[in-house]
């Protein structure tokens, strides 16, 4: 028999998509289930595939097996809630041992709902961001410890009190209504944010996981913009924002697997297609009067796609950092604003202005002030260089920052 | 810390100025308020349209205005936080509207609803 080769993270995007459908069906308090459910399809596809070579149509293996296991929940259930239950004061499920559907249109439908049922204002933002990649994402609990630098037992608990509140509230796994939408959906903008920003930034040097985070935010990001509904131009910007910055993956990270700053990039390795992708929806996000921080940040992310060092450049991503910080302030907005600054009106008056920004428990403060002083007041900026070293936490940032201070 | 508010007043708000010289103001005003904003100060602004401005007097009538029997124009505002009415003072002095000679920019603090004021 012919031995199938199955397509990369096949387990892995059946699984959110199981989990998805299944948490729908069954109701919030049933979240585990799901996730068990979907587990154990996953078990008997190892322990049949791997003796009896992979099936023909593996997805629709997959959804038989977790339709069959998910009926037997049901019936189980049944007769736990009809039998046990009134005693216990258990919720039931209402639902009826039906077809459960594993169509593609429920499948996106399912996603998407669970999407703003994992993003709600109940639980905190890091919660959320811990659910999505779990449940809507399908990453395992070790990938998602990696991911932020500890262990299974703290995701485990995160997760488990966050499905907790979830229940506690009774949060409807629902579409939002249309006088709610744009509130709610702001809130999971927020969250795909943050996990794009867990892949980009992540002190985790596993590249494989941190890139696959970025590409699942993308992918949550699309899976709105599919919608009618939330096709926003807010949505738009910040996929916009995303391919640009994902353009860079490739160039970003060296041979040893060093940081490569944006500066000593080689742009024949920045990604073309995700580059037009990112022009593409930011022109689609240019529709209407809207400018949100998203919008402000792609047109930044675009003109890095423009590697020419010309003032044009450099004026248009200051004056954007103008707006954004009004917008809405961060150190790093800070920061890259005083770089620009010195690309267009001079170092001497960008080193007058980071002396303002108050951020010296900040290295990267102090590793703008070296770039700054570099050329102006060599000794000055090695000792700046070397401040943002002992603040510097993690070994890549030490070794950027190292070969700063070689290169004087 | 307090919010102040700095209210560019114009000595004429007619004076007619070259392209160049607009385009030049227009990047200092957003490089001063970017600079600000870079210091987390930044609470609120806006220019106020010279063309097409009403005054409503007294005696309720309105003219076209206020340019003419009023000396001075206001031209905008910029709220930033600051800890003292100095700090705000010095803020200030980056905006390029006291590149005119005349102009002023008033620095006042906002009264907050907290009972004293």
């Amino acid at each position: 028999m012919e031995q199938q080769q199955l397509i990369p993270h096949l387990f892995r995007s059946e699984y959110r998509k199981i989990v998805a459908v299944l948490c729908h069906h069954f109701g919030i308090d049933h979240i585990q289930a799901a996730e068990d459910i979907a587990s154990e399809t996953f078990h008997t596809a190892l322990d049949t595939w791997s003796y009896k070579g992979i099936p023909g149509n593996p997805k629709g293996w997959l959804y038989t097996v977790a339709k069959n296991k998910a009926a037997n929940y049901l019936k189980r259930n049944k007769i736990f809630s009809n039998k046990v239950a009134p005693a216990l004061q258990q919720f039931p499920i209402s639902v009826n041992e039906e077809d459960i559907d594993l169509s593609d249109k429920n499948i996106s439908d399912s996603q998407l709902q669970m999407l703003f049922t994992v993003c709600h204002p109940s639980i905190s933002s890091e919660a959320q961001v811990g659910l999505a990649l779990r449940i809507l994402c399908g990453f395992g609990i070790e990938e998602i410890a990696d991911a932020f630098l500890t262990n299974k037992e703290t995701i485990n608990k995160r997760l488990f009190r966050a499905k907790e509140k979830l229940r506690a509230e009774r949060i409807e796994i629902k579409f939002p209504g249309k006088e709610e939408i744009a509130n709610r959906l702001d809130a999971v903008l927020t969250t795909i944010y943050l996990l794009f920003n867990e892949g980009y930034y992540s002190e985790s040097n596993n590249q494989v996981v941190r890139k696959d985070f970025c590409l699942e935010a993308m992918r949550l990001a699309y899976l709105l913009i599919e919608n009618e509904q939330t096709n926003t131009p807010r949505v738009n910007a910040l996929l916009s924002l995303m391919c640009f910055y994902s353009s860079r993956f490739e160039a970003r990270v060296g041979k040893q697997g060093e940081m490569v700053l944006y500066e000593a990039q080689d742009e024949n390795l920045w990604n073309n297609e995700l580059i037009a992708e990112g022009s593409y929806f930011l022109k689609q996000a240019s529709i209407g009067n809207e400018l949100s921080k998203y919008h402000l940040e792609a047109a930044i992310a675009y003109w890095h796609t423009v590697k020419a060092d010309t003032k044009e450049k450099w004026e248009n991503i200051l004056q954007l950092y103008n707006r954004l910080l009004q917008v809405e302030y961060s150190p790093v907005a800070a920061l890259n604003r005083t770089y620009a600054l010195s690309k267009t009106n001079g170092k001497q008056e960008a080193i007058r202005e980071a002396e303002k920004l108050n951020l010296s428990s900040n290295h990267f403060y102090f590793t703008l002030l070296g770039e700054l002083y570099k050329g102006i007041d060599n000794v000055k900026a090695k000792n700046n260089f070397q401040h943002a070293f002992e603040l510097a936490k993690t070994q890549t940032d030490k070794q950027v920052i190292q070969k700063q201070i070689d290169g004087l | 810390m307090d919010e102040f508010i700095l209210i560019f007043r114009h000595e004429d708000g007619k004076k007619v100025a070259s392209p160049e010289q607009i385009q030049l103001w227009m990047k200092q005003t957003m490089d001063w308020i970017g600079s600000i904003a870079a210091q987390n100060k930044f609470s609120g602004g806006n220019g106020l349209a010279f063309e097409n401005a009403k005054v409503v007097h007294h005696n309720k009538t309105i003219t076209n205005g206020p340019f003419g029997d009023i000396k001075e124009t206001l031209g905008g505002y910029v709220i930033v936080k600051a800890n003292s009415i100095e700090e705000a003072a010095e803020m200030a002095k980056g905006s390029p509207v006291l590149q005119g000679e005349g102009n002023t920019i008033e620095v006042r603090k906002l009264v907050k609803g907290d009972g004293v004021h």
